[in-house]
């Protein structure tokens, strides 16, 4: 299973504010634990939202916002992809993660998707999904019937 | 099971391999090391529902783990000497360092190395060097184990328990080898890996066709390994094999469950970070030694494929020579079989039949549903369609895997029905 784990922005992520050499030296550590440990399988961090853009859906139009965004808690400050073998593990390693001014922070857990989690159902209720294999088999499936009329008529 | 005790398990999953591994440096005995560390284990599921968990779970562990090695050595007299040697140990370290966990993080990758390559000892096994090495270093349960390699928990037991008491009677060392017998344990150690991952990638029997945790646990201690051992390459190599061959897992089987073959794969479906992170560690192999290794061999096939955006875009001539080197570094009629195969991509099935034709007679073979099933396919591709059912319907009759069966009967009533030959629709 993978899991992302999101840590969301603050005041001093938002003004684009270097960490401080102690964080840089624990997050450091802490990264070198999650490859140790042989689980870490990327991670980022991102600039603030001010220099970042939004692009809003409605039907066919698109209008682009750019950044600074206001609701800072809820900004992404960057992010890390690992694999474990549940929730619990993640929490575990979250636990973890460095925290040396005291700061209130925040982060978020959650699993990514993998294609075991879409069941038949899902699978048949969005075909285009899977359109490459659907018209691989009807390939296979043309065929078959071809070589079954060509061997009837040499009957 | 509670949320105290889930947290617990995972505590468990994260420390399991760092404390056996330093109370194994302590006490020289693996099996006592994780007799001791459960006993910690046992001691946390106690308290921690009621006290919480503490903040540095990892020393509160290692910490009662010693005072219960101490407590076994005061027990057992006769070792005393041992147990002088343990109490001195603590309290040096306790004295020297408030903080017990950064003293236990010095000898961490030490410890974890020793105990990987004691855990896959030639003296033992290969079924209970894996056994050992998930239950070691994995952290898996005996009954996660047995339920991965289609065994009864007791069996599996039985054969941990087996293999520690071999590792003590024969004094097996607590060490990482060195010199030329560090190359050779170093492969012991690659293998119980590979074969681990295997073992998740295609079942060798039963309706699991796959079971990607464990592939998933392969890749993380290929990871651990090379991050203990860096300059290794065919660790590199090995790392590099299983993330590009495990990137093509989902795209393995069908939204039907069927198994869906390389060639065949929608390649969109394919797990794009896995195959960088393949790359990357095979470009690492292959810096380090320009001598490739069979894994770092393997991996570049592996990697040929990772790079053709479509099947037909599949460079089979540079795949054909790699299996020309495989074949001469390790001669074997599973590589010889696989190099028919790309020679008959590169150039043609009579090409690839010529090689495969040779292996008819190999004993080691008997038995090995892929020969007949390959050596069908190209029958059928040189027109020789008679020949061709018959082969399929050997490999048939041979494969224990359910779903591969189904996959040849297919291919066999298509083949039985047509007359037209040499489509080039089998692989």
């Amino acid at each position: 299973m993978r899991f992302m784990l999101i840590v969301k922005a603050n005041k001093d992520s938002e003004a684009g504010k270097l960490p401080s050499a102690e964080l840089l030296k624990e997050m450091g550590r802490f990264n070198e634990e999650l490859i140790k440990a042989g689980v870490m399988l990327a991670g980022e961090g991102l600039h603030p939202s001010s220099k970042g853009a939004r692009v809003f859906f409605s039907g066919k139009k698109r209008t682009v916002v750019d950044g600074p965004f206001a609701e800072t808690k809820e900004l992404i400050a960057g992010f890390w992809l690992i694999q474990a073998k549940s929730l619990d593990e993640a929490i575990e390693w979250v636990k973890r993660v460095p925290n040396p001014t005291g700061e209130e922070g925040q982060i978020e857990i959650r699993q990514v998707q993998s294609e075991e989690d879409f069941g038949p159902e899902l699978i048949a209720a969005a075909p285009e999904v899977f359109e490459a294999e659907r018209k691989f088999r009807e390939r296979d499936e043309a065929a078959a019937k071809e070589r079954q009329r060509s061997a009837t008529k040499k009957r | 099971m509670t949320d105290a005790h889930r947290a617990i398990d995972a505590v468990w999953r994260l420390e399991s391999a760092k404390l056996i591994a330093a109370l194994a440096r302590i006490t020289r005995d693996v099996g006592l090391a994780e007799d001791l560390a459960q006993d910690a284990l046992v001691a946390a599921l106690e308290q921690w529902p009621e006290s919480g968990i503490p903040d540095k779970p990892g020393a509160w562990l290692m910490a009662t783990a010693k005072r219960r090695a101490i407590d076994h050595f005061r027990r057992n007299r006769l070792i005393e000497r041992k147990h002088e040697q343990i109490a001195h140990d603590l309290d040096e370290r306790q004295d020297a360092t408030p903080d017990l966990d950064s003293s236990i993080d010095d000898h961490v990758g030490d410890d974890l190395l020793r105990l990987i390559f004691t855990a896959c000892h030639p003296r033992l096994s290969m079924e209970a060097r894996v056994a050992l090495t998930l239950r070691l270093l994995g952290g898996l349960t005996t009954d996660e184990i047995a339920r991965a390699f289609l065994s009864t928990e007791a069996t599996v037991a039985q054969r941990i328990v087996r293999a520690k008491r071999t590792l003590a009677e024969d004094r097996v060392p607590f060490e990482v080898p060195r010199g030329d017998e560090f190359r050779a344990r170093l492969e012991a150690v690659l293998q119980v890996i590979y074969l681990v991952f295997n073992e998740g990638y295609s079942a060798t029997s039963g309706e699991d066709w796959i079971r990607p945790s464990l592939c998933e646990e392969a890749m993380r201690l290929g990871r651990i390994l090379a991050g203990l051992i860096p300059d290794e390459a065919e660790v590199h190599g090995l790392v590099a094999l299983m993330e590009l061959q495990a990137s093509r897992l989902r795209a393995r089987v069908s939204s039907s469950g069927a198994p869906v073959l390389l060639l065949d794969q929608d390649r969109s479906r394919w797990d794009q970070l896995l195959i960088r992170r393949g790359l990357d560690a095979l470009a690492r192999a292959e810096s380090l030694d320009e001598r490739r290794g069979l894994y770092t061999l393997q991996a570049s096939i592996a990697a040929c494929h990772a790079r053709a955006r479509t099947a037909g875009d599949t460079d089979w001539r540079a795949i054909a020579a790699v299996y020309d080197r495989l074949a001469e570094l390790t001669p074997s009629p599973v590589v010889e079989l696989n190099r028919g195969v790309a020679h008959a991509m590169a150039f043609g099935p009579s090409a690839g039949l010529e090689i495969v034709d040779a292996l008819r007679n190999e004993a080691s073979l008997e038995g090995y549903h892929l020969l007949p099933s390959v050596r069908g396919d190209l029958l059928a591709k040189v027109g020789r369609r008679e020949e061709a059912c018959a082969e399929l319907e050997r490999a048939v009759s041979m494969t224990r895997n359910a779903r591969e069966r189904e996959l040849l009967l297919e291919r066999l009533e298509v083949l039985s029905r047509g007359p037209r030959v040499g489509d080039g629709n089998g692989h």
